[in-house]
């Protein structure tokens, strides 16, 4: 295995889209996705990588054109943030639609207003419902080499879906973290050539993007969800491939001593690592019985791994970075609550959103949601969430 | 194609709702969503095919003495056609009940 490189995330996440020999990327920098693009604008200049990079005006733009060279057949890759993702919005629907398996980095930043560039959340929820898949990594090391099983994942002739990869906006992206990089030659070997099922090609011309009327459009929304939901075992599969050749190992949900616990945490992205700190402290200094489950795949959404990384305890502490506005529960715990729904021996659900706008969560702030989450469970609160750190 | 989208299982649809036959748009009946339906007075057509070049269906047809036809299994009702033609001989007539 090739040794250990100190070297900023974002540039690593740029390394393995080079490596994976991306055909075009078309993006528009913004706050704190800026690094990834740059850096690989700086590559495709001096023909260290053979991309076409294409500049944009915007974000829509930019989606657009990925659309158009993912239709052509080339291997796509893009990246953004925040307002970004939001004005991207209108064509993110349309690439799953088309079955176009793009790979984007989600810097995730926190949405206006007030304006903030600082990390949460909230982008990514915004999206959640496009019909991407959706990857969550917990530091340097999982952006690589999530980005890397992205393309493989999304170019599975059973997905042909598009992918986007969380990074926690500066807490990641902005860090400087040791990468153990894998060698070109195994980097092809673990991903071929992109070979597209169906391109735009005029010797065989094919129209994308039809109108579809009431007839017919039902069906096409119903095939493109199982597509979606299938798409999870070709992401272990991918998981398993990757483990097997480079020994480091990815589940769709994490577990973190969290066998035969009393209490668990919930989360997801780069805090789950402060949340094992938190762990270590309850279960060797306090001997409480508290472990940690993580969600790395968000959509589609893991039920069943879920359920078994969950059964048996009596309190699941949920945490959220976003809010969603006007709903019973933080969105993470909602979807938690929705799968636990009418479950024999559920656990009491408790909703917790901290972090908002880049605010710390901190190892004191972890056993503050445990410590409340147990007396809800004790008294069967009947609550909506409950928000961290706020001032009162 | 051999089958039509409205006669395809979701699980039967190809990929991306993509459609690799061109023209096949001339097999659904869309000529139901008219409201109105155009008509030709053909003592007063003089063959010129205006409405033929205008239409935006391809729901015009030539008939075999040079006027011309609608075809009213596409034909949408959008009134280009009337509004366009030159001598006024066609007009547009509201679907009956």
């Amino acid at each position: 295995m090739a040794k250990r490189v100190g070297i900023e995330v974002s540039l690593a996440i740029s390394e393995a889209v080079k490596q994976a020999k991306v055909d075009a990327i078309a993006a528009y920098p913004i706050t704190p996705q800026t690094h990834i693009v740059e850096h690989l604008s700086e590559l495709v200049a001096d023909a260290e990588l053979d991309a076409a990079f294409i500049p944009v005006e915007s974000e829509h733009s930019a989606m657009s054109v990925c659309a158009g060279t993912a239709a052509a057949g080339a291997r796509t890759y893009t990246a953004t943030s925040s307002q970004g993702l939001a004005l991207m919005n209108e064509i993110l629907y349309i690439i799953p639609a088309l079955r176009l398996p793009i790979v984007m980095t989600i810097a995730n930043r926190a949405l206006s207003g007030p304006i903030s560039i600082w990390n949460d959340h909230s982008d990514i929820m915004g999206a959640r419902d496009t019909g991407w898949i959706a990857i969550f990594a917990e530091n340097g090391q999982e952006a690589y080499d999530l980005t890397l099983q992205s393309f493989k994942i999304a170019e599975d002739h059973r997905v042909l879906l598009p992918i986007s990869v969380n990074i926690d906006g500066f807490t990641l992206s902005h860090v400087i973290e040791p990468h153990e990089f894998i060698d070109q030659q195994e980097v092809d070997a673990f991903l071929p050539e992109y070979k597209p099922a169906v391109q735009l090609n005029p010797d065989q011309p094919v129209s994308m993007g039809m109108v579809g009327i009431p007839e017919v459009y039902a069906e096409a929304k119903k095939c493109q969800d199982e597509v979606l939901k299938n798409s999870e075992a070709v992401v272990k599969e991918v998981f398993r491939e990757f483990g097997e050749k480079f020994g480091r190992h990815y589940q769709v949900v994490e577990s973190y001593r969290a066998e035969g616990a009393e209490t668990l945490l919930l989360t997801m992205g780069s805090v789950s690592e402060t949340a094992m700190e938190a762990i270590d402290r309850l279960q060797d200094v306090e001997k409480r019985s508290v472990g940690l489950v993580r969600l790395r795949l968000w959509r589609p959404f893991p039920s069943a791994d879920l359920l078994k990384a969950v059964t048996g305890c009596k309190t699941l502490a949920v945490l959220d970075r976003a809010v969603s506005f006007g709903s019973p529960g933080g969105p993470v715990a909602s979807e938690v609550r929705s799968t636990l729904y009418g479950v024999d021996g559920a656990p009491y659900i408790a909703s917790f959103i901290a972090g908002l706008g880049g605010r710390d969560i901190t190892i004191a702030d972890f056993i503050s949601i445990v410590d409340q989450a147990e007396s809800m469970a004790e008294s069967n609160e009947n609550h909506q969430y409950k928000m961290i750190g706020v001032r009162e | 194609m051999a089958k039509k989208f409205n006669e395809m299982a979701w699980h039967e649809y190809p990929l991306g709702f993509m459609v690799t036959e061109p023209g096949c748009a001339a097999e659904y009946r869309t000529g139901d969503w008219r409201s109105q339906r155009p008509e030709t007075d053909k003592s007063k057509c003089i063959k010129c095919g205006v409405c033929y070049l205008v239409c935006p269906e391809g729901a015009i047809v030539l008939a075999a003495d040079g006027t011309y036809d609608f075809d009213l299994e596409h034909c949408k009702g959008c009134g280009i056609c009337a509004t366009e033609c030159w001598t006024g001989c066609i007009s547009m007539v509201e679907e009956g009940e």
